[in-house]
Order: structure tokens, then sequence, then C-alpha cells
């Protein structure tokens, strides 16, 4: 899923600052289940920010809606009355939601009111992790499902660079060193001969370093 | 391993003399004067001088301009290289302007991450790997290619170097990325500095069984210690450094004045230990900030003068 993070209230104070009306936007699907954007996330904000500005006596109109997907056209639609009553939509989805409604509603204005981080999973309870960069030419069946590039602070492909000590990442103590569990894993599979071979630079042209990516799925087109 | 002729320390290696290196790291600023301090300490008791490229991540001279000033100087210069931020046309575009000024060694490396340095804001580039700088310099030198397959008018000729960190983890898997480098193309290789004697003697075992000590010529790195406190730093704070407690300890055994004298005492038993073993052909010195004590060093452990080449 796309994990994300609420931005602080006094950020999000500053960027609705110029607007007296304001949807507060949610999305029912990754945001939700990282608890940055869904409808609960999306009452707890409005009140925290309504109780914020009664405090500094400032009026301001706030009010609530959650699509289900605010990445998708058909779901955006159901929003568009309660879009069409404020100034500005300060939008709690990822960078996508976000820019999808930018896209359909053109005039109105819209703010983010989440930090999109990753691409990752839950780990345990209240801990998500980052799991892959998007690079459109995955190869885990190489490293025994660990992604170097996502989870080597160094996106090193040919092995641990001079500073993993004792399971942890150069960068920081509290990270795993991705080769650590790369060279783990294919030894208990017995592949580690995996990483004997020659790993040539990477073709970034399959990821983001070749332009924005669009896919075509000719079989889905009406 | 290349016999070519490329640099004055290919020469001494495939003589089979012991090489001597030293660390020379370029200035905050754009005083050459610096470098040419450096470079009196350092002339005539070394065979080529390593000069670091932004290392720790802080933004310093770049190493190819420094490596020019050091030939200037006399000094036969290893342009260490890092991945971290140039991409592989930055990467090839360097070394062939660094090989057009002269330049004939190099140390190819990943390099820090930039949250080490001064500037951990920076976006970083990790385009490609030191193992995949390897393999494109070895395609120059000996196919006269570049990294697309075009071939080049006059290639790059370079004694092509990189790093080895004996004491990293995981252990097991140290020897196997050697193995990785050696097949990519490197002639030689600098270790992190040894202070866990049994460590590396164990990882050299490990080389030698696999047939690869025979197939690179392994320069040892050696960094005196001044004090107990850098002691301590070095154990705690610097990615992939060992220092065992019994070097801490000796150096917290001795009055604080006499701490810089007990350290060169250790660097010295060290280098005699690195002398015995025949896989190790030479030894890198590291003194960072210290190269004042570079030639004591070289003195005490017998090595002067260096050979000289016809
Ligand atoms: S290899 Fe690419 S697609 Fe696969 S997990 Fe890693 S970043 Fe994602
Ligand atoms: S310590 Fe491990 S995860 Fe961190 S940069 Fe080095 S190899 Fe990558």
């Amino acid at each position: 899923m796309i994990v994300g993070e609420q931005k602080t209230i006094a950020e999000i104070k500053e960027i609705i600052a110029p607007y007296s009306r304001v949807l507060v936007l949610g999305c029912g699907t990754c945001v939700k289940t990282c608890f940055a954007g869904g409808e609960d996330e999306v009452a707890t904000l409005t009140s925290a920010l309504r109780l914020a500005y009664n405090k500094d006596a400032k009026q301001i109109s706030l009010e609530e809606f959650t699509v289900e997907r605010q990445c998708e056209d058909e779901f955006i639609q159901e929003a568009s009355a309660a879009i069409s009553r404020n100034d500005a939509v300060l939008s709690l989805a990822c960078g996508a939601g976000v820019q999808a409604i930018a896209k359909r509603f053109y005039k109105v204005p819209v703010l983010p009111g989440v930090n999109t981080t990753f691409i990752g999973m839950l780990e345990k309870h209240g801990l998500f992790t980052e799991e892959c960069l998007g690079c459109g030419d995955c190869k885990l069946a190489v490293f025994g499902g660990i992604c170097p590039i996502a989870r080597c602070s160094k996106k090193l492909l040919n092995g641990p660079c001079g500073g993993s000590q004792n399971g942890t990442c150069e960068v920081d103590p509290e990270t795993e060193c991705a080769w650590q569990i790369i060279i783990e894993r294919l030894t208990s599979l017995k592949q580690l001969d995996n990483l004997k071979k020659y790993i040539a630079p990477k073709d970034w042209r399959s990821s983001n370093a070749g332009g924005p990516r669009k896919l075509v799925r000719e079989d889905h087109i009406i | 391993m290349n016999n070519g002729s490329y640099s004055r320390l290919q020469q001494v290696l495939s003589k089979g003399d012991f090489a001597v290196t030293a660390e020379c790291g370029p200035p905050r600023g754009t005083d050459a004067g610096i470098i040419q301090k450096k470079c009196s300490l350092l002339k005539d008791c070394v065979d080529a001088v390593n000069v670091t490229d932004n290392q720790t991540a802080i933004v310093r001279m770049s190493s190819i301009a420094a490596c020019v000033h050091l030939l200037q100087n006399g000094i036969e210069p290893v342009m260490q290289m890092v991945t971290r931020d140039r991409n592989r046309i930055a990467l090839q575009s360097d070394i062939m302007g660094a090989f057009s000024l002269g330049i004939t060694n190099i140390l190819c490396l990943t390099g820090d991450h930039q949250s080490f340095g001064s500037q951990p804001d920076a976006l970083n580039v990790f385009d490609i790997d030191s193992m995949n700088l390897i393999h494109a310099l070895r395609d120059m030198r000996d196919s006269g290619t570049d990294m697309s397959g075009y071939k080049l008018s006059e290639p790059p000729k370079m004694f092509i170097g990189a790093a080895a960190n004996p004491f990293a983890d995981p252990f097991e898997y140290r020897v196997l990325r050697l193995a990785k480098k050696i097949d990519a193309g490197v002639d030689f290789i600098q270790t992190q500095c040894v202070y866990n004697t049994k460590r590396f003697w164990e990882w050299i075992k490990m080389a030698r069984d696999e047939g690869l000590a025979e197939k690179v010529h392994i320069i040892a790195g050696v960094t005196p210690l001044k004090s107990a406190a850098m002691a301590k730093y070095m154990a705690g704070k610097v990615a992939g450094m060992d220092v065992p407690d019994e070097i801490i300890k000796r150096m917290e055994g001795v009055p604080k004045k006499k701490a810089a004298e007990e350290g060169i005492k250790i660097c010295l038993e060290t280098i005699s230990f690195l002398r015995e073993i025949s896989d190790v052909h030479g030894v890198h010195i590291m003194a960072i900030e210290w190269e004042e004590k570079v030639q004591e060093i070289v003195e005490a452990a017998g090595l002067l003068p260096r050979p000289q080449l016809t």
C-alpha cells in the first residue's frame, strides 16, 4: 500500500489560512489503513482544527467528507457537491489522490494534508516499512524476495557496503541492513550462488528516471 | 590482475616490493597551499597517495583537482571516486578527464552515505555501485569502450583499485564480495584499518583458501591512534570499523601525554604483523590530519628508502 503521514496541525493551519470554507476530504483506501486520511482521521483532524481556531478566535468553516478512493474519478464524483460548497479542498489522500482532485476540479485549490512517504507494509501494529520503489523492473527473484533498491540505503545490487554491522545499516542503527537479510534468506533458500553473479548496472529507464510513467492496458480500453 | 605498467604503484607492486601508500584529504576550500604542505610531508616516503572524494560526505575540493596538485608536487595520486554523487555519465567523463591530466590510479568506492556529512539534506545518486564502476573502468581500459560500448579514442589506462572491509558483516560474505571485485577487474585492494589482527588474518586465510589472494594485490590499511578518545570514537562511531577492547585498554593505560607515542607503537606492531603475511603486498597509512607522522612511521618500520623506478 501507499503509506503516508498526516501533516502537523501547524502546517495544515498555515496552508489553509487563505481560505474561509474548507472541505477536509478523506480517502478510504491506503491512507485509511495507515491512519493518515480515512474517515476517522478526517473527523479527528477537523475537531482538532476547530478547537485550534476557537482558541485563536478565528472563523473558518470546515466540512468533512470521505470517498472510497480518491485516485479514481468514479469515486471522486461523489464529492463534487461538497467541493462546490467550499473555496478549497484539504485532501488527506496520497499525492495521487490530491492530483486526481486537481485534475477533475481545475478551478478549486487543492491542498495536501498528508505527506505521502512510500510503498510499504504494516510490519507490526504501529510500524510501517518501505518495501518497494516502483522501479518498473522487479528483480526480487534474484534477491530472495528482499528489495535492495528500496531497502539498502545505497541501492547496492552487488552486495553489502563496508558499513554493515551486526545486521544494521550504517545509516541508522534502527534500520536493518537489507543485505544482511538478503544473504540470510538466500542462505536458507540455498540460493547464495545468486550473489556470485555480477549484476550489471541497472537500466533505470523503467523507473521514474525515464520520466513520468504510463501504463496502457489495451484490453481494458473501452 | 593486469600486469601492464600504468603507474608507479603498479610497478612497485609487480616487482614484488612492499608498497606504501598514504592518504591526503583535500581542503574544505580552495587553498592549494594546504595540499602542497601535505605533499612536502609525504614526498619520498610513500609510493602513492590516495586523494579522498568528499570523504564522509563532507564537501571538499574535488578529488581530481587535488590529484593534479599532487602531480605538480611530484607525488603519484590514487584518485578515489565514489558513486554517491555522480551518475554513470559523470563518472565516465571524469575518469577520461582525470586520465588526460595524468592520473593513473583509481580507487572505486560507493562512498559514505550523505547522512553522515555536512549536507545531509542532499539527494544521493547511486546510479551504479562500486562493482559496476570497476567493471566499467576495466572495459574502458582493456576493450577501449565506454559503458555504452562506444569505442573511445585513447581510452583511459588506469591501475584499478577497490576497497575491502574484512571487519564488516556478514563476515562470510566478505570473501565472496572480494571474489566479485576481482572478477569485475580490480588490480589492487586497500582494506579498512586493521586493529583486529585476528579477524584480518581469518579474512586473508579465507581469501587464500579461495585462491583469491594471488589474483590481486592486497594493501592493508592502518591508522595510528592519537588518543584513547580517538580509539573509542572509532570503535563506536565510525561505520565498519573494528577496534578491539584490548587496543582501547592499551591506549587508556598510558598517560595522556604518551598516548600518541603508544598509538604509533601499535601501528608499527601492526605493520610488522602485516609484513609477515605473504599475501599482503603493501600498507596504506591513513594518518588523518597527522601527515607529519607518516615519514616517522615508514622510517621506523624499515620501509625507507622507497624503491627508485627507472
Ligand atoms: S525491484 Fe523494483 S519493483 Fe521490485 S520491489 Fe524493488 S523497487 Fe519494487
Ligand atoms: S549497511 Fe547494508 S543497507 Fe545500509 S547501505 Fe550498507 S549494504 Fe545497504
